[in-house]
């Protein structure tokens, strides 16, 4: 870990200080910039203005902190935990810290940035520093004000201190700090003497939550605002022949009918379009017809009225023309090589036994709680933009280009998310509200409907991967995965994850095949199936090397030497430390009669997970009982916050192996809506007990890492339990009851 | 379009909606108490839920002709002077993640804790088993209503 105490580039590159009318101190920093290594710095402060920053820190002359978030909280706490990283280097009581959402308030917060699995670990270093950088501030101004040398002052809990046992609080000395020089060396605290970081912090906004104040897009209202709702292709594939508004239009709450879809085809044809809107261009080719309505209502009553008829543009496909695609594409020779070690061929030839299995996934939506909605106000002065989108940037640039606006008039501002999961990372649905706002000339919300969400995702593709592995004299000696994807395939440095490194002849295949189905992000992208193919095929190989399957990752691990193939992100110190906690808490190999259980570990967003999944038979059915979870994040933040996302991670994890399922016919998906798809419930939970590795290493995300293992620890316990070996998921429809052999 | 009286968080209101109007899209779009959510629209999901004369019922799929002269009661009216025990729960045990189901869980647990004082943990998942919560959140949440009953007795 580099300069965890002292570090030494100019904090006047991201911070710049001010004082403010009403008494106080501000100080303005940037997330994005100060958060980014690969962004360079502005060089001319003087040039910069506090438009420029996006979040700040006010201390008021009564000492108390507020600090300005302006990351988008989609649910993963980053707006409770970005403020405590500050606050603990600032050297504040945390009850006298208040933390408002940058958004909705005025035009400084115009340039936000979405977080992610990342915010905590990009921000860990920059936030500790600004933190720092301020208390340094108020220190030096005690100093000035004493007459002694700022050496000599210390500061804690909102108190300076000299010396000669002076002291002064924080709000005493504000007005004078405004009008210093930003320092530029300042010591961070030492791990040992953190008060807030690592204590339990409840979510900033749960009063606002349990009491139902307005806080999300769907909330968001100003006066005379109209509604819309948009009528789009049923299927994938078709396009709008023609449309009959008569019985929508006689309506009383109905004001209009309008279509729309040259603008973004105008857009689109300019060829430059942001790669962020590159699944609207399959949809942008059909006219859309869109209600505008008074109220919600009348425009979900409004659009049922409307009769379309859709033509095919191009083909309207089946989820068995995608499985028969990928099948061919894991079957031919064409993948992409992807990562190539030693000599696989040679492997598999001297191998006294070779394993093959083909794992499938369907496509998911992300379901988010919140239907897609946003608000536009689109007006000769300005387009104001309110709601929930994790990449309000790309949304405001795609908007300018879109009406041909110039960038400085577009505003986005960004309301709390009832959930993100990757599919508020598009803003199809502002793009829409915008070409609707802009013919309307009024302020308007478009609304979807959980029908409207669920039938035009941007889902998680449906993947194929197939592994195969040699076996000599009971070691591993060869791993060849392949993995056929709709759309797109794994990213980054996905290909070199465990058992990249661990296995000496290995290779890693990749090849899509091109469907006119909208795909995207989903929690964990690739790694969330492709975890449960690799940590299930493992306690096979464990099977045929006559090992515990626990045993055999821990000495596939002993293979790799940290830091010796860059490519190679994870810790094999740190799997191994994770994997032994996992194994010690969950009780591994001693648990009671008619318990069965299921392991799993593996890295992802550079964080370690192991899992631990017990479960018990029902009417021969599984019920999963228990997820013990080991996790290594580095130093946690906030460990209420870090648990609610590992506890959620698991059961989606476990929710969609089970449950998820979607498929097409002829373009249209068959599952709509809650009434025949199936989310998991309260009864389908298990209990979740989290550990966390102990240790003073940088932070790291945990949105997402948790989920990826439980799939795979869930198939080990019921392969356990029954020796049925899953490969499909949604689970659910293929498990066998364990007693009578007969299909659920 | 007709009137309709209701008395909401103990207030006496009149509407003027269509008669198939839902109640949720009475409380959010005409009375702005927008504290009760819409999710799907079908009675699925639970985000809707608000109280009729103390039970818990699906706003969504509720339409307002049926309502006439009811008591209502949301998550604006759930708390007086201070929180609701359930409420204070929930906060206690840092619950919500995205928070966008939390008033609708918030909702069936009251009316749930109000018919039975004394839940066992299957009990609660029984009851609290037509609530989505995509974040899953619901390990607290079967911890919160316990805690919740121990503190209303």
């Amino acid at each position: 870990m580099k300069n965890q105490n002292k570090l030494t580039f100019s904090r006047r590159n991201f911070l710049r200080t001010s004082a403010l009318a009403s008494g106080g101190l501000l100080i303005g920093f940037n997330f994005l910039t100060s958060c980014e290594d690969a962004v360079a710095p502005p060089v001319d402060i003087s040039k910069l203005n506090f438009k420029d920053f996006n979040a700040f820190i006010k201390i008021a002359e009564n000492g108390y902190v507020t600090i300005f978030s302006p990351n988008p909280e989609i649910g993963q706490g980053v707006k409770t935990a970005m403020p405590m990283i500050i606050a603990e280097e600032l050297d504040v009581p945390w009850d006298h810290v208040s933390v408002a959402q940058g958004a909705l308030d005025t035009t400084n917060f115009t340039r936000q940035v979405a977080g992610g699995s990342q915010s905590i670990r990009f921000g860990w270093d920059a936030l500790r520093q600004t933190g720092a950088t301020a208390k340094q501030m108020l220190i030096n101004a005690a100093a000035i004000k004493w007459n002694v040398d700022a050496s000599t002052c210390s500061a804690s809990q909102g108190i300076i201190k000299n010396t000669n046992g002076d002291t002064l609080g924080y709000g005493d000395v504000v007005n004078e700090a405004a009008h210093l020089e930003v320092p530029e060396d300042v010591t961070l605290k030492d791990t040992k003497d953190y008060k807030i970081i690592g204590k339990n912090a409840i979510n900033v906004d749960a009063e606002k939550i349990i009491t139902g104040k307005p806080l999300f897009g769907l909330d968001y209202k100003v006066e005379g605002m109209l509604y819309a709702s948009v009528l789009r292709p049923p299927a994938f594939g078709q396009v709008l022949e023609s449309y009959d508004a008569t019985d929508a239009k006689s309506l009383p709450g109905v004001i209009d009918v309008i279509t729309i879809g040259e603008k973004a085809r105008n857009y689109l044809n300019k060829g430059d379009f942001n790669p962020s809107a590159h699944w609207s261009v399959r949809l942008s080719k059909t006219d859309k017809v869109v209600v505008i309505g008074k109220t919600t209502w009348d425009v979900i009553k409004g659009k049922k009225a409307l009769k379309a008829t859709w033509k095919n543009d191009s083909s309207t496909e089946s989820t068995k023309t995608h499985d028969d695609e990928l099948v061919k594409i894991l079957d031919g020779k064409n993948l992409d090589i992807r990562r190539e070690d030693g000599n696989i061929k040679k492997a598999f030839a001297e191998a006294d036994k070779v394993i093959e299995r083909t794992y499938e996934s369907p496509f998911l939506p992300h379901n988010c709680m919140e239907p897609m909605n946003f608000f536009a106000d689109v007006t000769d002065e300005k387009v104001h933009l309110v709601g929930p989108v994790q990449t309000p940037e790309a949304a405001a640039n795609v908007v300018a280009s879109l009406l041909n606006r110039n960038l400085e008039d577009v505003h986005v501002d960004m309301t709390r998310m009832g959930g993100g999961f990757g599919r508020r990372l598009y803003g199809d649905f502002v793009y829409e509200v915008a070409e609707i706002a802009a013919i309307i000339k009024q302020p308007i919300k478009l609304i979807s409907t959980r029908e409207d969400d669920m039938s035009l995702g941007v889902y998680r593709p449906a993947i194929k991967y197939r592994i195969a592995a040699s076996i000599k004299d009971k070691k591993v000696t060869g791993y060849h995965l392949k993995e056929a994807a709709v759309n797109s395939n794994m990213y980054g440095l996905i290909p070199h994850f465990f058992p990249a490194g661990a296995i000496k002849n290995y290779k890693v295949e990749s090849g899509n095949y091109q469907s006119n189905i909208t795909t995207g992000a989903w929690r964990a992208p690739y790694t969330n199936f492709l975890a449960f193919a690799e940590q299930s095929f493992f306690d096979e190989l464990a099977e045929a090397c006559e090992k515990d399957p626990v045993q055999l990752r821990l000495d596939l691990l002993k293979n790799v030497t940290d830091g010796e193939d860059p490519n190679i992100e994870y810790s094999a110190k740190r799997m191994t430390d994770a994997i032994k906690l996992a194994v010690e808490k969950s009780n591994w190999g001693n648990t009671k009669e008619g318990v069965h259980q299921g392991f799993s570990a593996y890295y992802s967003h550079n964080t370690h997970v192991a899992e631990v999944v017990d479960i018990t038979l029902k009417n021969g059915l599984p019920m999963v009982e228990k997820v013990t979870v080991a996790v290594d994040c580095g130093i946690v933040v906030n460990p209420t916050g870090a648990k609610n996302q590992i506890e959620g991670g698991v059961i989606d994890g476990i929710g969609h192996a089970m449950y998820g399922d979607f498929s097409f016919e002829n373009g249209k998906p068959k599952d709509v809506n809650f009434n025949t798809y199936r989310l998991i419930r309260m009864k389908e939970t298990p209990i979740v007990h989290t550990y966390f590795v102990e240790n003073n290493l940088s932070p790291t995300g945990l949105g997402e890492p948790g989920l990826p293992p439980a799939g795979g620890a869930l198939a080990n316990a019921i392969k356990a339990a029954t020796g049925q070996i899953l490969t499909k998921q949604p689970f659910v429809n293929s498990l066998i009851k364990h007693d009578n052999g007969l299909k659920v | 379009m007709a009137s309709y009286n209701l008395k909401i968080n103990g207030k006496s209101v009149s509407v003027t909606v269509d008669e198939d109007t839902p109640l949720l899209w009475v409380l959010r779009d005409e009375l702005n108490l927008v504290g009760t959510k819409f999710g799907c629209g079908i009675a699925q999901c639970g985000a809707c839920t608000v109280h009729l004369d103390g039970t818990a019922v699906r706003s969504c799929s509720i339409p307002i002709a049926s309502l006439e002269g009811a008591n209502i009661t949301t998550i604006e009216g759930l708390a007086d002077e201070k929180l609701h025990p359930v409420q204070e729960a929930w906060k206690e045990l840092d619950v919500p993640q995205c928070g966008y189901c939390q008033a609708g869980q918030i909702m069936t647990a009251t009316s749930f804790l109000s018919q039975n004082p004394n839940p066992n943990n299957k009990d609660i998942r029984n009851a609290m088993n037509g609530n989505l919560c995509r974040c899953a959140s619901y390990n607290r949440i079967e911890k919160a209503v316990a805690l919740a009953a121990k503190k209303m007795s």
